[in-house]
């Protein structure tokens, strides 16, 4: 999954990512296991938000990801500017088996696209495809656990063509993904780390570029990500209150 | 309860005939101020946080001197023998001396109805006629201390019987006399059997509603139920059962509640069967516990008190008066989502009994003195511009706290906060680092502040965060850094300090003295008091707020024996707190322990021995744990801890 070893001395640069999605749609099981290559079955939600970090060797480079993985819980999301702000990406997170996590996940993206970084890699991912049976082959292997709480809803609601058409629209990177079954979840952070622009991976102080808006598929344009900001400039004055 | 850990008192070295006089350590008063909670009063923190009651102390007015044993005047007035009918556990024991009219904490409401129902309605419970104990009464007391006559009030070993609650009871029957608290479960015990169910979830209700009845039995086999619901009765919380299935009992709870609010008497608690109800309004909040464990209503209270504080935690007092203000029927599941794991994390707890919560105290690492000195300056060092609190946690003890001079810790807000490091899981399991947004009612219930948390295993040598996965690493190894700022951007400020601490604490050489104290877990009773009868004992210091004890094992083993045991001390605290009577020294027999509580102004201290231990052995123990403390107080305790 992760590979770690690799110790030839390729330059390494930090990119930080931040991780926004309904609650309990599978953001920290997809980090948990991009991270610890694990899965727990009745994770507890997050509170507040956590921080972790990961190595990821392109052939190039090694990418360290700074992580933040926020709660997805409604009185947190007037802090989320303060863990996106710095973000050169974001993965947005939807539940496939709930299609109203398609459209929070719709919001998050339009509140990327007019408040974070200009140059942002954002990548909607659709979790928990591993209820869906239409392309499950380990279906079978894997009752028991999470049984109860998904009988009802272990369909497919959101359609592969439908979430991708929106990805496509907005230039997103669009993944299906299983964190229980780990189905294209290191794809998706390699994925983001290869999007990133090359010029804002310059090492630690990457000086600003333009502020041009980096389309995923065209342009890798340099974007405008200080990695050394942590928060000293324009503190958004929103608290946690509700 | 509350008051802070805030003390430089050694005072507890004293003998506790002599009185120290100086309980109110922490009153200092500097207040200007830099430190600010987020949001959104900012002003207001320009106060110090107003100091918690320390009912406690004022009820009993300081009267005795610390150790010294008078019986009250009062408690030789005729009683009221209000319950004859359960007069069976210790607490009703105790009523029978208690004036009842006089007493403050007591409602009438409450004290009419028999509190500690038998478990077992038609069981026969040997039924000392405990209003014979009445003339008893005058002899409970005892003066543990050296040099005092232990033997004369001859009959009291005889005259208590049944030092227990119905939980404490109904877990021991059958159980031999010799080492009762070690033994297997008798199979017809009702409250032993679902102590072991009494965590697992109930089931949702199938479509056709056809497991409902399953589900109901379920439901009410549990010993204890926590509900929270607004004024208006929308269910906001319940620890069992999902609203489906538990709708119309709060329907019925929320009718109840209702009536006696419009009759202008607020219900405070009633009994129905063998269940204790007790309510606790709270603005817009009704919080109501269901108890079959046989806790007093202070102590059902108490726990209450706690899931508020936990909501207020969650939300801010401002915020949660705003939502309801603006609209009466607010569902405050929405804004409370995901903190279910908090709610059932305190009230598990409670249900399997913290001495924690019973004392409203924390319990600290016993480190040397010179060696917690070297920590406190190492925090010290390292302490970045906008760090409020800083808190090194093991295993759910604290090992050191960094704060400013002005600024105490409330035992209850670091209940909270313990409640979330190491009873939800999702802090600790993450594997990273946190940054948690929250409010800490007791500090200051206006506004939020932030803390970072991140968690290592100390049995894994490597250190770095990316190397810290504990995910699955056994409770007792776990030391969380806890940093409190008021400031929500100083995330990676508080992140290189914690960096620092580490490597200093490494370099230094107290990290791994602090994994060796974690490692060593408690001492155990026969270490601490040699030769002695005593099998555990819970040492509350009131000064420090912190309490010490030793390992449960070998004695109390699992989680039904230390259920028990955590019974026996809620009966003895009870014993000594619900009342105005000024009792200092409790002595109880029953037929599976004896028990010794002992209060002084200085300290509380219960004290736990098999049955056959007599009085006098019990005392010579107590007294050998005092005298333990006294040379150890600078070692379990924090006292002052790093201030700046
Ligand atoms: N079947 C299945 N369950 C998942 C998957 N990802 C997460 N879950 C479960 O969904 C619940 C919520 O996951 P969590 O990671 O806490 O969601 P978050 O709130 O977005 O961080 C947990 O019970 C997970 O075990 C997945 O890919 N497949
Ligand atoms: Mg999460």
């Amino acid at each position: 999954m992760t590979d770690s070893t690799a110790s030839a001395p390729k330059p390494s640069s930090s990119v930080k990512l931040v991780l926004l999605g309904e609650a309990a749609v599978g953001k920290s099981s997809l980090v948990l296991r991009f991270v610890n290559n694990d899965f727990q079955p009745n994770k507890e939600p997050t509170i507040g938000a956590a921080f972790l970090t990961q190595k990821c060797q392109l052939p190039s480079r090694t990418i360290k990801f700074e992580i933040w993985d926020t709660a997805g819980q409604e009185r947190f999301a007037s802090l989320a500017p303060m863990y996106y702000r710095n973000a050169q990406s974001a993965l947005v997170v939807y539940d496939m088996t709930k299609p109203s996590s398609l459209v929070k996940a719709k919001h998050w993206v339009a509140e990327l696209q007019r408040q974070a970084s200009p140059g942002i890699v954002i990548a909607l991912v659709g979790n928990k495809l591993d209820l869906c049976d239409d392309d499950d082959p380990e279906d079978e292997a894997q009752d028991g656990e999470n049984a109860e709480g998904h009988e009802e809803e272990a369909v497919r609601k959101v359609s592969t063509a439908e979430a991708k058409a929106y990805a496509e629209e907005e230039s997103l990177l669009f993944y299906e993904t299983s964190a229980k079954t780990g189905h294209n979840v290191s794809e998706v952070f390699t994925a983001i780390a290869n999007a990133i622009p090359e010029t804002s991976l310059k090492g630690p102080r990457t000086g600003a570029g333009g502020g041009t808006q980096a389309a995923i598929s065209g342009g890798q344009d340099t974007s405008r990500v200080n990695l050394n900001a942590r928060g000293a400039d324009g503190a958004a004055k929103e608290g946690c209150a509700c | 309860m509350s008051k802070k850990v805030d003390s430089t008192r050694s005072s507890e070295t004293q003998s506790p005939t002599v009185e120290s006089g100086n309980q109110n350590a922490t009153t200092s008063s500097d207040t200007s101020t830099s430190d600010r909670c987020d949001e959104p009063i900012d002003s207001s923190l320009e106060l110090r946080p107003p100091l918690p009651p320390r009912p406690s102390l004022l009820e009993r007015g300081n009267t005795a001197a610390g150790g010294s044993l008078r019986l009250s005047k009062r408690a030789a007035r005729p009683q009221l023998q209000s319950q004859a009918t359960t007069a069976l556990s210790l607490a009703d024991v105790h009523t029978a001396n208690r004036l009842e009219t006089s007493s403050p904490k007591s409602s009438p409401a409450s004290r009419a109805v028999s509190r500690k129902p038998s478990l077992t309605p038609s069981a026969h419970q040997p039924s000392i006629a405990v209003s014979e104990v009445d003339d008893g009464a005058s002899v409970r007391s005892v003066v543990p201390t050296i040099g005092t006559r232990l033997d004369g009030e001859s009959t009291l070993g005889d005259l208590i019987e049944g030092a227990a609650t119905p939980a404490f009871k109904a877990l021991s029957a059958q159980i031999e006399r010799a080492n009762p608290f070690d033994a297997v479960l008798a199979e017809d015990d009702n409250l032993s059997t679902q102590m072991q169910h009494e965590f697992q979830n109930v089931e949702s209700m199938n479509k056709d509603g056809q497991n409902e009845e399953a589900l109901l039995n379920i439901w009410k086999a549990k010993l204890k139920h926590f509900f929270i619901l607004s004024a208006s009765g929308k269910p906001i919380y319940s620890r069992h059962g999902d609203d489906q299935l538990i709708s119309n009992y709060i329907g019925v709870v929320q009718t109840l509640i209702s009536f006696y609010q419009g009759a202008k008497d607020p219900l405070k608690g009633f009994t129905a069967g063998d269940a204790r109800f007790v309510m606790l309004p709270k603005g817009p909040l009704n919080l109501v516990a269901v108890s079959r464990m046989g806790e007093s209503d202070a102590q059902l209270r108490t726990q209450l008190e706690s899931l508020y504080m936990q909501i207020l935690s969650t939300l801010t007092l401002p915020s949660l008066e705003r939502m309801f203000s603006n609209r009466p029927s607010t569902d405050l599941r929405r804004p409370l989502e995901g903190t279910d794991v908090l709610l059932d994390g305190l009230a598990d707890g409670f249900t399997r009994g913290s001495p924690s919560t019973l004392l409203s105290a924390l319990e600290c690492l016993r480190l040397r003195k010179s060696h917690r000195k070297v920590v406190d300056e190492t925090l010290l060092k390292v302490r970045s511009q906008n760090l409020l609190y800083g808190l090194i946690v093991a295993a759910g003890r604290l090992v050191s706290v960094v704060r400013p001079k002005k600024h105490s810790l409330h035992p209850g807000d670091l209940h909270l906060i313990f409640n979330m490091l190491f009873e939800a899981g999702s802090v600790k399991a993450g594997g990273g680092e946190n940054w948690i947004p929250l409010c800490l009612p007791g500090f200051n219930n206006t506004g939020f502040l932030y803390m970072y948390v991140s968690f290592f295993s100390t049995s894994e040598g490597a250190l770095s965060p990316e190397a810290e996965r504990p995910s699955s690493a056994g409770k007792d190894d776990e030391l969380a850094i806890v940093l409190i700022s008021a400031n929500k951007d100083s995330f990676f400020e508080l992140r290189q300090m914690r960096a620092d601490l580490v490597a200093q604490l490494e370099k230094n050489g107290s990290m791994a003295v602090i994994k060796t104290a974690i490692r060593k877990g408690h001492a155990s009773c026969s270490d601490i008091t040699p030769g002695t009868v005593l099998k555990h004992f819970l040492y509350k210091s009131r000064g420090n707020v912190q309490f010490t004890m030793p390992s449960f094992e070998p004695h109390f083993h699992g989680l039904i024996a230390k259920r028990k045991l955590m019974s026996l001390y809620h009966n003895l605290h009870d014993s000594i707190h619900s009342r105005t009577a000024h009792l200092k020294v409790q002595h109880t027999v029953a037929y599976d322990a004896t028990a010794l509580a002992w209060e002084t102004p200085l300290f509380e201290l219960y004290c736990v021995a098999s049955s056959n231990a007599s009085r006098a052995a019990l005392v010579a123990g107590a007294n050998k744990v005092v005298s333990w403390i006294r040379r150890e107080e600078e070692r379990v305790f924090i006292i002052g801890g790093a201030v700046f």
